[in-house]
Protein backbone atom coordinates (compact mmCIF):
# COMPACT_ATOMS: atom_id res chain seq x y z
CA UNK A 1 0.00 0.00 0.00
CA UNK A 2 1.21 3.50 -0.51
CA UNK A 3 0.67 6.32 1.45
CA UNK A 4 2.25 10.05 1.61
CA UNK A 5 2.78 12.01 4.84
CA UNK A 6 3.10 15.82 4.48
CA UNK A 7 4.60 17.34 7.45
CA UNK A 8 4.46 21.11 7.49
CA UNK A 9 5.46 23.81 10.09
CA UNK A 10 2.66 24.38 12.26
CA UNK A 11 0.40 27.47 12.04
CA UNK A 12 2.35 30.52 14.08
CA UNK A 13 5.30 28.81 14.07
CA UNK A 14 8.38 30.85 12.73
CA UNK A 15 9.75 29.65 9.33
CA UNK A 16 12.86 31.37 8.49
CA UNK A 17 13.31 28.83 5.68
CA UNK A 18 9.84 29.90 4.26
CA UNK A 19 10.50 33.55 4.61
CA UNK A 20 13.91 32.94 2.45
CA UNK A 21 11.81 31.02 -0.07
CA UNK A 22 9.18 34.01 -0.73
CA UNK A 23 12.09 36.83 -0.21
CA UNK A 24 13.87 35.23 -3.13
CA UNK A 25 10.87 34.09 -5.14
CA UNK A 26 9.84 38.13 -4.57
CA UNK A 27 13.47 39.13 -6.50
CA UNK A 28 13.06 37.16 -9.13
CA UNK A 29 9.59 39.23 -9.41
CA UNK A 30 6.72 37.03 -8.31
CA UNK A 31 4.14 38.43 -6.23
CA UNK A 32 4.02 35.56 -3.29
CA UNK A 33 3.23 37.40 0.19
CA UNK A 34 4.02 33.78 2.29
CA UNK A 35 5.78 30.26 1.41
CA UNK A 36 6.14 27.44 4.29
CA UNK A 37 8.28 24.75 3.44
CA UNK A 38 7.91 21.67 4.57
CA UNK A 39 8.55 17.87 3.86
CA UNK A 40 7.13 15.24 1.64
CA UNK A 41 7.37 11.55 3.17
CA UNK A 42 6.44 8.68 0.91
CA UNK A 43 5.59 5.37 1.84
CA UNK A 44 5.20 2.30 1.10
CA UNK A 45 3.82 -0.74 3.87
CA UNK A 46 1.58 -3.82 4.13
CA UNK A 47 -1.48 -3.30 5.86
CA UNK A 48 -4.75 -5.04 5.47
CA UNK A 49 -7.22 -2.25 4.63
CA UNK A 50 -6.67 1.71 4.56
CA UNK A 51 -8.17 2.43 8.12
CA UNK A 52 -5.04 0.19 9.59
CA UNK A 53 -2.54 1.91 7.11
CA UNK A 54 -3.71 5.09 8.58
CA UNK A 55 -3.53 3.93 12.00
CA UNK A 56 0.34 2.86 11.78
CA UNK A 57 1.18 5.79 10.36
CA UNK A 58 -0.35 7.87 12.67
CA UNK A 59 2.07 5.97 15.31
CA UNK A 60 5.01 6.87 13.31
CA UNK A 61 3.96 10.66 13.55
CA UNK A 62 3.97 10.44 17.11
CA UNK A 63 7.27 8.40 17.10
CA UNK A 64 9.19 9.75 14.56
CA UNK A 65 8.44 11.52 11.47
CA UNK A 66 6.90 14.94 12.87
CA UNK A 67 7.61 17.01 16.45
CA UNK A 68 3.80 17.52 17.30
CA UNK A 69 5.49 20.46 18.91
CA UNK A 70 6.01 22.57 15.68
CA UNK A 71 4.44 20.82 13.37
CA UNK A 72 1.66 19.47 11.85
CA UNK A 73 0.69 16.35 9.56
CA UNK A 74 -1.92 14.84 6.58
CA UNK A 75 -1.26 11.48 5.65
CA UNK A 76 -2.96 10.38 2.63
CA UNK A 77 -3.33 6.71 2.16
CA UNK A 78 -4.00 5.32 -1.49
CA UNK A 79 -6.89 3.09 -1.33
CA UNK A 80 -6.37 1.68 -4.70
CA UNK B 1 42.00 1.50 38.61
CA UNK B 2 41.73 5.58 38.13
CA UNK B 3 39.99 7.28 40.62
CA UNK B 4 38.46 9.91 38.61
CA UNK B 5 34.82 9.23 37.88
CA UNK B 6 33.85 8.08 34.23
CA UNK B 7 32.15 10.26 31.65
CA UNK B 8 30.61 8.52 28.96
CA UNK B 9 30.72 10.54 25.57
CA UNK B 10 28.24 8.71 23.59
CA UNK B 11 29.62 8.89 19.74
CA UNK B 12 26.83 8.87 16.72
CA UNK B 13 27.14 8.87 13.78
CA UNK B 14 28.11 12.78 12.42
CA UNK B 15 29.13 13.28 16.25
CA UNK B 16 32.34 15.70 15.73
CA UNK B 17 33.02 17.22 19.37
CA UNK B 18 32.93 13.34 20.84
CA UNK B 19 36.71 13.92 21.07
CA UNK B 20 36.98 17.31 22.25
CA UNK B 21 34.72 16.44 25.01
CA UNK B 22 36.33 13.79 25.89
CA UNK B 23 39.82 16.19 26.17
CA UNK B 24 37.96 18.68 28.03
CA UNK B 25 36.51 16.28 30.77
CA UNK B 26 40.23 14.38 31.21
CA UNK B 27 41.20 18.37 31.39
CA UNK B 28 39.09 18.91 34.43
CA UNK B 29 39.48 15.41 36.39
CA UNK B 30 37.52 12.82 34.33
CA UNK B 31 38.19 9.92 33.32
CA UNK B 32 36.35 10.19 29.99
CA UNK B 33 34.86 7.12 27.61
CA UNK B 34 33.85 6.79 24.20
CA UNK B 35 30.41 5.09 23.85
CA UNK B 36 29.39 3.80 20.03
CA UNK B 37 25.88 4.45 19.49
CA UNK B 38 25.13 1.06 18.71
CA UNK B 39 26.04 0.05 22.32
CA UNK B 40 23.43 -0.98 24.50
CA UNK B 41 25.36 -0.13 27.54
CA UNK B 42 27.02 2.23 29.15
CA UNK B 43 30.45 1.33 30.29
CA UNK B 44 30.43 -0.15 34.14
CA UNK B 45 30.46 2.35 36.80
CA UNK B 46 29.44 5.58 34.47
CA UNK B 47 29.03 8.11 37.16
CA UNK B 48 27.84 10.79 34.05
CA UNK B 49 26.92 10.93 30.61
CA UNK B 50 27.86 13.96 27.49
CA UNK B 51 26.14 13.26 23.96
CA UNK B 52 28.54 15.94 22.38
CA UNK B 53 27.91 18.83 19.38
CA UNK B 54 27.89 17.80 15.83
CA UNK B 55 25.25 16.72 13.09
CA UNK B 56 24.24 13.34 13.55
CA UNK B 57 22.59 11.62 10.88
CA UNK B 58 23.07 14.56 8.72
CA UNK B 59 20.73 16.13 10.29
CA UNK B 60 18.18 14.06 8.74
CA UNK B 61 14.32 14.78 8.99
CA UNK B 62 14.95 16.92 12.26
CA UNK B 63 18.28 17.58 14.40
CA UNK B 64 18.85 15.02 16.69
CA UNK B 65 15.79 13.05 15.90
CA UNK B 66 17.35 9.77 14.08
CA UNK B 67 20.02 9.79 16.73
CA UNK B 68 17.53 10.37 19.51
CA UNK B 69 16.36 6.31 18.50
CA UNK B 70 19.98 4.86 18.71
CA UNK B 71 20.61 1.55 21.34
CA UNK B 72 23.00 3.62 23.28
CA UNK B 73 19.80 6.47 23.69
CA UNK B 74 17.80 3.22 25.58
CA UNK B 75 20.81 3.11 27.98
CA UNK B 76 20.89 6.62 28.62
CA UNK B 77 17.82 6.49 29.08
CA UNK B 78 17.58 4.08 31.99
CA UNK B 79 20.68 5.92 33.42
CA UNK B 80 18.64 9.52 33.11
CA UNK B 81 15.80 7.52 35.20
CA UNK B 82 18.12 6.05 37.75
CA UNK B 83 19.12 9.93 38.68
CA UNK B 84 22.62 9.74 36.73
CA UNK B 85 23.66 13.41 35.59
CA UNK B 86 23.59 13.25 31.58
CA UNK B 87 24.67 16.81 29.95
CA UNK B 88 23.94 17.61 25.98
CA UNK B 89 25.92 20.02 24.21
CA UNK B 90 24.44 21.32 21.25
CA UNK B 91 23.50 18.52 18.64
CA UNK B 92 23.30 16.63 22.14
CA UNK B 93 20.81 19.21 23.05
CA UNK B 94 18.96 18.42 20.24
CA UNK B 95 19.18 14.63 20.93
CA UNK B 96 17.83 15.35 24.64
CA UNK B 97 14.68 17.46 23.22
CA UNK B 98 13.60 15.01 19.91
CA UNK B 99 14.08 12.24 22.93
CA UNK B 100 11.87 13.78 25.16
CA UNK B 101 13.85 14.10 27.71
CA UNK B 102 14.26 17.53 27.65
CA UNK B 103 11.02 20.09 27.04
CA UNK B 104 11.04 22.35 23.61
CA UNK B 105 12.85 21.69 20.37
CA UNK B 106 15.85 23.51 18.50
CA UNK B 107 14.90 25.14 15.44
CA UNK B 108 16.62 26.62 12.56
CA UNK B 109 18.20 30.01 13.79
CA UNK B 110 16.14 33.16 13.09
CA UNK B 111 18.46 35.00 10.64
CA UNK B 112 19.04 31.47 8.73
CA UNK B 113 22.78 32.21 9.07
CA UNK B 114 25.33 29.35 10.90
CA UNK B 115 26.07 31.29 13.83
CA UNK B 116 29.90 30.57 15.64
CA UNK B 117 31.36 32.75 17.49
CA UNK B 118 31.95 33.61 21.56
CA UNK B 119 29.06 34.55 22.98
CA UNK B 120 27.74 35.39 26.66
CA UNK B 121 25.42 33.32 28.28
CA UNK B 122 23.84 34.33 32.11
CA UNK B 123 23.71 31.45 34.83
CA UNK B 124 19.87 31.93 35.66
CA UNK B 125 20.29 29.10 38.47
CA UNK B 126 23.42 28.77 39.83
CA UNK B 127 21.32 25.49 42.12
CA UNK B 128 21.81 22.79 39.61
CA UNK B 129 24.11 20.15 39.06
CA UNK B 130 25.48 21.28 36.57
CA UNK B 131 25.85 24.83 37.41
CA UNK B 132 27.19 24.82 41.36
CA UNK B 133 30.38 26.21 40.97
CA UNK B 134 29.43 29.29 38.84
CA UNK B 135 27.42 32.04 40.63
CA UNK B 136 23.64 33.64 40.16
CA UNK B 137 23.85 35.88 37.62
CA UNK B 138 27.26 35.27 36.55
CA UNK B 139 28.26 36.19 32.81
CA UNK B 140 30.08 32.78 30.96
CA UNK B 141 31.70 33.47 27.62
CA UNK B 142 31.40 30.15 25.83
CA UNK B 143 31.62 29.63 21.97
CA UNK B 144 28.35 28.98 20.08
CA UNK B 145 28.63 27.06 16.50
CA UNK B 146 25.18 26.22 15.10
CA UNK B 147 22.58 26.78 12.63
CA UNK B 148 19.82 25.22 14.45
CA UNK B 149 19.62 26.77 18.04
CA UNK B 150 16.82 28.50 18.60
CA UNK B 151 14.69 26.93 21.30
CA UNK B 152 11.21 26.59 21.19
CA UNK B 153 8.28 25.66 23.46
CA UNK B 154 4.88 27.31 23.85
CA UNK B 155 4.47 30.46 26.08
CA UNK B 156 2.95 28.41 28.73
CA UNK B 157 5.86 25.80 29.14
CA UNK B 158 8.42 29.05 29.09
CA UNK B 159 6.33 29.97 31.74
CA UNK B 160 6.14 26.92 34.09
CA UNK B 161 9.87 26.48 33.53
CA UNK B 162 11.18 29.94 34.25
CA UNK B 163 8.99 29.22 37.44
CA UNK B 164 10.28 26.39 38.13
CA UNK B 165 14.32 27.51 37.41
CA UNK B 166 14.74 24.91 34.47
CA UNK B 167 15.83 27.73 32.79
CA UNK B 168 19.34 27.36 33.66
CA UNK B 169 21.11 29.53 30.94
CA UNK B 170 19.70 32.32 28.84
CA UNK B 171 21.78 34.32 25.85
CA UNK B 172 23.57 37.78 27.02
CA UNK B 173 23.16 39.03 23.53
CA UNK B 174 20.74 38.03 20.31
CA UNK B 175 22.29 34.65 18.98
CA UNK B 176 19.76 32.52 16.75
CA UNK B 177 16.13 34.16 17.80
CA UNK B 178 15.67 31.61 21.01
CA UNK B 179 12.11 32.05 22.62
CA UNK B 180 12.94 33.80 25.98
CA UNK B 181 16.39 33.80 24.64
CA UNK B 182 16.61 30.42 25.96
CA UNK B 183 20.47 28.98 25.78
CA UNK B 184 20.52 26.32 28.31
CA UNK B 185 17.14 24.28 29.80
CA UNK B 186 16.93 21.52 32.59
CA UNK B 187 14.62 18.80 33.09
CA UNK B 188 12.10 18.48 36.03
CA UNK B 189 14.00 16.15 38.06
CA UNK B 190 17.17 18.59 37.78
CA UNK B 191 19.90 15.57 36.28
CA UNK B 192 19.26 16.13 32.83
CA UNK B 193 20.70 19.55 30.81
CA UNK B 194 21.36 20.56 27.37
CA UNK B 195 22.66 23.79 26.17
CA UNK B 196 23.55 25.40 22.79
CA UNK B 197 26.98 26.52 23.82
CA UNK B 198 29.57 24.68 23.78
CA UNK B 199 32.20 24.52 27.23
CA UNK B 200 34.15 21.89 25.97
CA UNK B 201 35.56 24.44 23.59
CA UNK B 202 35.99 27.04 26.42
CA UNK B 203 38.13 25.13 29.43
CA UNK B 204 41.62 26.77 28.37
CA UNK B 205 42.49 31.13 28.63
CA UNK B 206 44.90 30.35 25.35
CA UNK B 207 41.29 29.88 23.34
CA UNK B 208 40.05 32.85 24.78
CA UNK B 209 37.82 31.28 28.14
CA UNK B 210 37.79 28.68 30.47
CA UNK B 211 33.94 29.44 32.01
CA UNK B 212 32.88 26.20 29.68
CA UNK B 213 35.07 25.21 32.48
CA UNK B 214 32.85 25.63 35.37
CA UNK B 215 30.20 23.63 33.89
CA UNK B 216 32.25 20.51 33.20
CA UNK B 217 33.97 20.03 36.07
CA UNK B 218 30.36 20.82 38.25
CA UNK B 219 29.43 17.88 36.14
CA UNK B 220 32.81 15.73 37.03
CA UNK B 221 31.48 16.88 40.62
CA UNK B 222 28.34 14.78 40.04
CA UNK B 223 29.89 12.02 38.08
CA UNK B 224 31.82 11.55 41.49
CA UNK B 225 29.00 11.70 43.87
CA UNK B 226 26.37 9.56 41.74
CA UNK B 227 29.40 6.78 41.30
CA UNK B 228 29.24 6.74 45.19
CA UNK B 229 25.46 5.80 44.98
CA UNK B 230 25.28 1.63 45.65
CA UNK B 231 23.50 0.65 42.62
Amino acid sequence: MKATVLVRPKQGILDPQGDAVQHSLHKLGFDVSTARVGRVIDLELEAPGVDEARATIERMCAELLANPLIESVEIQVDGS
Amino acid sequence: MSSRPVVAVVTFPGSNDDRDAAWALGAVGAEPALVWHEEPELPAGTGAVVLPGGFSYGDYLRTGAIASLAPAMTAVRRFAASGGPVLGICNGFQILCEARLLPGVLRPNRQLEFVCRDIRVRVENAETLFTRRCSADQELVIPVKHGEGAWYADEAILVQLVARGQVVLRYGEDVNGSLGSVAGVINEAGNVMGLMPHPEHAVDPLLGSADGGLLLAALVDAAAAHTLVPA
